[in-house]
Parts: structure tokens; sequence; C-alpha cells
């Protein structure tokens, strides 16, 4: 029988912080990933390419959460979900200040391009029983961060796993 | 135009990846850290890096060493090589005045029950001397020439299959 408290366990499974990004994928930040990492891969850089190969250009897979990083300030800006809100109000639920993120999958669907404006939303997906490890004591969780563009196709999943704890004294 | 292919079937298990060789400066982290919007101050601010965080420098944030793999990744394969998933751990940061170097093996070739052509591949990132990253990456490459895994939509895209 699960000792998860009613309220997580009816987390499970559901949407939640669902929000659409504050602005289109950008061809400026493109450029700018691309510079950082000195990436050279035409389909995102040369139009006649990535017309030959993706159909027109597109953004680096790996970039799929940076649509979600707002501008430092925006105008008329009110309160904004926190990356991994779940993550959060699981330790605040379970009383534990201090967490890890032990592992970290990205997976990639359809091609993200500029002009699209992409939703995203969190998914708890288990909650482990308490655990000990040299940390301290706390839980492990699984929460899948959900990716769509405007037409609803899904473009990528990030998928982690915390742990958190509370120092043993 | 042609540009640079690897196909499936010039890959096999336990094929290495060219290394990557890269001197990291504070410009390096910072304009990372910026690319990728993360405004946080240990990846900008020496001063709130040593002191809040204890370490000894500023440090690459995750999002950009991801795109630093996904580069790495994908300058072996050519263009048309499309990401399926990538998994990270991470062990140490990344601090200017180290050089990066990447690392890749290959283990695994395999098709999957739609036909796309898929490598995994391990890889390692050592900065000043200390694995500071490793990772799984699976990516879908061209079973011959002529085919191009950027074609498959919806149900003939299934990166989650082995993952």
């Amino acid at each position: 029988m699960s000792d998860l408290p009613a309220e997580v366990q009816g987390w499970i499974g559901q949407k939640r912080y669902e929000i659409e990004g504050e602005f289109d994928v950008e061809p400026g930040y493109i450029y700018t990933t691309c510079s950082s990492v000195e990436n050279g891969n035409p389909i995102y850089w040369d139009e006649k390419a990535a017309n030959e190969i993706t159909e027109g250009l597109i953004a680096p897979p790996a970039m799929i959460s940076v649509w979600f990083r707002p501008h430092l300030w925006a105008p008329n800006r009110t309160e904004q979900v926190m990356p991994l809100q779940v993550h959060f109000d699981l330790k605040e639920t379970f009383g534990l200040p201090e967490a890890v993120m032990s592992d970290n999958t990205v997976t990639f669907g359809e091609p993200v391009r500029p002009g699209d404006r992409l939703r995203t939303w969190q998914v708890l997906r288990k909650v482990s029983g308490e655990k000990k490890t040299k940390l301290g004591t706390g839980r492990f969780w699984d929460i899948d961060v959900e990716y769509v563009n405007q037409g609803g196709e899904w473009v990528g999943t990030e998928s982690y796993t915390g742990y958190g704890y509370r120092r043993d004294s | 135009m042609s540009y640079p292919t690897l196909t499936a079937d010039q890959v096999n298990s336990g094929d290495s990846l060219p290394e990557l060789s890269k001197d990291v400066s504070p410009v390096t982290v910072v304009l990372g850290a910026m690319a990728s919007r993360d405004w946080r101050p240990q990846h900008h601010d020496h001063k709130f890096a040593t002191e809040n965080n204890g370490v000894r420098d500023i440090f690459m944030n995750t999002p950009n060493l991801a795109a630093w793999f996904e580069r790495y990744v994908t300058d072996w394969t050519g263009p048309y090589g499309r990401m399926g998933w990538i998994r990270f751990r991470m062990k140490d940061s990344v601090f200017p005045g180290e050089t990066m170097v990447f690392n890749g093996t290959v283990t695994g070739v395999d098709t999957d029950d739609v036909g796309c052509a898929w490598a995994e591949v391990e890889l390692e990132l050592v900065s000043g001397g200390r694995t500071t990253t490793v990772c799984t990456a699976r990516v879908a490459l061209p079973a011959h020439e002529g085919d191009n895994p950027w074609k498959r939509r919806g149900d003939d895209w299934k990166p989650r299959a082995s993952s």
C-alpha cells in the first residue's frame, strides 16, 4: 500500500502547470547557441541546405528548454511558473529542504522551427517510498516535462529523476 | 548539393568518434549561459560563484553542455544525423582555464520496427583532466545513401524505442 499523501497520489500522471512560451522560437537565439558551441551544421545556418534536409531551417533540438526561459525583464509580466515547479511542490509537501537531480534524459520529436510557439506542461510519473542514501533521508521522484508546438505535435520530453532529502543529523 | 553523410552501414559497435577539444575561457562560459537564457550568477559572476557556491570560478551551465554534446555527435554524423534522445549525468563542473575533451564510442547499431536506423553512443567529457559529464545518446542515421531520418514524421519516428 502506498504511503503517499492523497494529494501527491492525485498528481501522478496528471498534466500540471501548462503554459505557452512567452515568445516565438527565434533565429537570434539559434545563431547565438550555435555560435557558443561552434556548431556549423548547415540545417541551422544555410536555408538551401535546410530546405533539402529538414524542409526548412530548424532549431538545434537540444535547445528545447531555452524557449521557456524568460527574458530577464518583460513588460506587464505577472507571476511565472518556475521550471520544474512539480519538483519544488514535492520538496515542500514532504518537507525535504535539499534536492539533487540524478539523471536527465531529453527525447526529441518533431523539429522545432523559427516562428513556432511551444507549449509545455509537467507530469509527475512516480514517487518512491522513503529511502536512506549517503546524502540523507528522502524520496526519489520522476518528472516529465512535455513540449508541443502550436499544432499540438509532440516536439520533445525532458525526463528528470530527482532526489529530495533532509540531511541526517 | 551533397553534404557529408554517415550512413548506418558505415558504423559498427566499438567505433570511436573523433576527439573534440576546446579551450574554455570566461567568454565560453558566459556566452553559453546567455545563449540559453540562463541568468543565474554562478555562470557569469566570479565573486558569487566562489563565495556562494563554494567553487573556484564561474562554470558552464547544463543547457550549454547539452548543446556541446549535440554538436559533438552531429559533427560525426553530418547534417542527416537526427538525435533521438540524450541522457546526461553530471559529475563535476567545467571551469575557465580548462580544456574540454569530448570522446565517444559506438555501443550499438540497430534498425527499429519502422525501418529507421540508429546508433547508440557513449560519450564522455573530460575537462581539466577530470571526467565532468557522462552521456548516452541515440541518433538516427540514414540507412543508406538517399535515406533521410528528418523526413520521418508521426508514427514513423520512434525515438523512445530503446530509451
